[in-house]
């Protein structure tokens, strides 16, 4: 019989905390051995646990890690394919590529994350308003389905079940390979345009007027301030640059500078985040950047500068947090900012949020960007924090918006269904593939994706 | 870190670990995958072998993709003790006489009280551990002695340097695999070959997944395989991974066998 390692998993906002047989195939076979003798009523994929809320916890059931499956396989040259393992990460695409002149067609804010699991997500990044979501630049699959079959799945050949497992949360079967469509690049360096602007009416002009000429393009909101400062933000936009034009102090343009890697190395206690100590942060970083342009940064600094800090969930201490991004149609803008006035006036502190402007939608069924705008927002875990969230649902609803599963911790299933419309088909190619309803996880049954009893 | 290292230094004379091919036998343990890359990141070419051709050539792909090398994948039982010559004869043809070395990473373990009753697995155990290591050692050694160059890495274990109740039978495997490398590199140190055994304590690997062990001196296989890449190329003898299962073990050795035979470990 498999192995599994009976552990208290979380995701990266360590809320919910649940028990779960875990197991880690070393081999590409063991998914399949683990699904016919593993013996849990339930599975569901996990990559690196960079999901914030229960999308790869499965209380009462097996999770399977992907980690050790991460093997690179091929690599097209001249197309820029690399076809690869579902549980290779981000970094070690980075790593391994990057000095070749190739960078990710799509990134989130983190580089830890699988392959698998942005597929799973549909993960998308500072382009999305140019270049959509991560499934658009995959070019194929495999999929091992839970009964025991392996799908050759692309945008010609089972397009249902491609388009069902883009952004399908992990539950239409285990992605054993993917072939992903690599970007030519000449430098390992981003140049940066930095804009203040003193609230949320200028933000968002600014973005209106700016993003075409970007490839790259995010807003910093700070949710502390409020009346006329409220949505205050520094809007940073970027490109890549051309190797020619990199000055020569940066040396070899393929190469970037490694960095010191500090830690938070304990949870910080409850108090140490309060409205005055993360105002203050917030106050401090608008300050840091003042308006100007033509800053080039390596790609490390402008993609991923929470990366740099190991473990940075743990200063929101034991109790964890959530992170709630919503994702507004363009007729929504008047909801996006009623949920910034009331997380503002709420004294929920949040860091700092994060607000962009999204491109078309996503041909995934269950794939979360929409033609709009995004709004994510970090909120401490309280007693009294799921009335609240519901209240925020209520707001998304109304306003034609949907939450992001990847983030999602707390959200009930007929909102759920409400903000996914096309939620049924997908359950229809689930049937299809998953009978037995074999794959769930505690966001599927909770969000009514699937059926089953929802963990406390 | 710093006191084991400075040992090392004054008393290991540095070898010279050529550019050539290196052998990885086994390679579809976490630990041996990780030492692989290890060597493939410096350069080398390697051919890597394991039993199952599937995962060896996934293995071998991705060390090529990602290193830039040249890797050529073999299929290898450790247990079908009559391929050995044959095998051992075709890495050395495959290595274009530029061998540098041979990793032994293969190895097998099963739960202590399933070896207690099936005779089968407890023998299993020895025929890997053991006589496999025996009988492609011997191959290698044969091929790299002439050569008077090179080294042969076996993969021991802490749990060779003392019988507990809890794997006796994996540590008695582990013990003579210790003991007979310890005579090989005597009998090859004059020939400019050089032996080192490498004694991980516990590593994250599918051997201990799910153990209950405590997590700070569990160590990651990459961990596991840069300080064994280290030892090799410092030419240490005997090198405790990492570092500090040296003096665990010197304590667990050091205590009276009437006081641990009433102990549970």
């Amino acid at each position: 019989m498999p192995e599994f390692s009976t552990q208290e998993i979380a995701g990266w906002g360590r809320w919910p905390r649940m028990k779960c047989a875990v197991f880690r195939p070393e081999k590409r076979r063991g998914i399949a051995e683990i699904l016919e003798h593993g013996e849990q009523p339930t599975y569901i994929a996990r990559g690196l646990g960079r999901s914030y809320g229960d999308v790869a916890v499965n209380p009462g059931g097996g999770v399977i890690t992907t980690t050790r499956l991460n093997r690179m396989l091929t690599f097209d040259e001249m197309a820029g394919v690399l076809e690869c393992e579902a549980g290779v990460s981000l970094a070690e695409i980075l790593e391994v590529f990057v000095p070749r002149g190739w960078f990710l067609p799509v990134t989130p804010g983190t580089k830890f994350v699988t392959i698998g699991g942005a597929i799973a997500h549909d993960v998308h990044g500072k382009n999305h308003h140019v270049d959509g979501s991560f499934g658009q630049h995959v070019d194929q699959f495999t999929l091992l389905t839970p009964t025991g079959s392996v799908l050759v799945c692309s945008p010609s050949e089972n397009a249902h079940v491609f388009w069902a497992t883009i952004g399908g949360a992990g539950l239409t079967g285990f992605i054993l390979t993917a072939r992903i469509r690599l970007l030519r690049i000449s430098s390992a360096y981003i140049r940066v345009d930095y804009r203040q602007c003193p609230n949320f009416d200028a933000v968002l002009s600014s973005i209106r007027e700016t993003d075409n000429r970007y490839k790259y393009s995010v807003a910093w909101v700070d949710c502390i301030a409020k009346g006329k400062s409220l949505g205050r933000s520094v809007l940073m936009s970027g490109d890549h640059v051309d190797a020619e034009s990199l000055p020569a102090s940066h040396g070899d343009a393929l190469s970037v500078p490694s960095r010191l890697q500090p830690g938070v190395p304990f949870d910080f206690p409850g108090f140490a985040l309060n409205p005055l100590s993360i105002g203050l942060f917030n106050k401090l970083f608008y300050a840091r950047h003042r308006t100007r342009e033509g800053q080039i940064i390596d790609y490390n600094t402008y993609f991923y500068p929470l990366d740099a800090i190991h473990h940075w969930n743990r200063i929101y201490g034991k109790k964890g947090f959530t992170q709630y991004q919503a994702t507004f149609p363009l007729s929504g803008v008047e909801g996006m900012r009623a949920l910034l006035e009331k997380v503002s006036a709420s004294g929920r502190a949040s860091f700092l949020a994060v607000l962009k402007r999204m491109g078309p939608s996503s041909p995934g069924m269950l794939s979360h960007p929409i033609d709009g705008w995004t709004l994510t927002l970090d909120i401490p875990i309280s007693r009294d924090l799921e009335p609240f969230l519901n209240d925020c649902d209520e707001i998304v609803v109304r306003h034609g918006g949907r939450l992001y599963m990847a983030k999602d911790a707390f959200t009930r299933a007929e909102v759920f269904a409400a903000m996914y419309p096309r939620l049924k088909e997908f359950q229809a190619v689930k049937q299809q593939l998953d009978p037995n309803q074999k794959l769930s996880s505690r966001l599927a049954r909770r969000c009514g994706i699937v059926d089953g009893a929802i963990e406390p | 870190m710093s006191a084991a290292n400075s040992v090392a230094l004054t008393t290991a004379a540095t070898i010279a670990v050529g550019p050539g091919t290196v052998v990885v036998l086994g390679v579809t343990s976490a630990i041996a995958r990780a030492l692989a890359g290890e060597f493939a990141r410096r350069g080398h070419d390697l051919i890597v072998c394991a039993r199952d051709s599937e995962e060896t050539n996934a293995i071998a792909c991705d060390l090529e993709l990602r290193h830039g090398v040249r890797v050529v994948a073999k299929t290898f039982d450790a247990e079908a003790f009559e391929t050995h010559a044959a095998f051992v004869d075709e890495c050395v043809r495959d290595g274009n006489s530029s061998l540098e070395g041979v990793v032994l990473g293969f190895g097998f373990m099963e739960e202590q009280p399933v070896m207690q009753k099936d005779f089968a697995i407890a023998r299993r155990t020895i025929d890997v551990n053991v006589n496999a290591t025996i009988s492609l050692c011997e191959l290698f050694a044969a091929h790299l002695e002439p050569m008077r160059r090179g080294f042969i890495a076996g993969i021991s274990s802490v749990a060779g340097d003392r019988g507990r109740q809890s794997n006796y039978i994996y540590g008695a495997s582990k013990a003579a695999m210790t003991t007979y490398l310890q005579g090989l590199r005597n009998r090859l140190h004059p020939h400019g070959v050089h032996v080192i055994t490498l004694k991980p304590g516990f590593v994250d690997t599918k051997m201990t997944w799910g153990l209950p062990l405590p997590g700070p001196l569990v160590a990651s296989p990459e961990r596991a395989a840069r300080d064994m890449h280290d030892a090799i190329m410092r030419g240490k003898n005997v090198a405790y991974i990492p570092w500090f299962w040296r003096y665990i073990m010197l304590i667990i050795r050091a205590i009276p066998e009437w006081q641990f035979k009433k102990m549970k470990m």
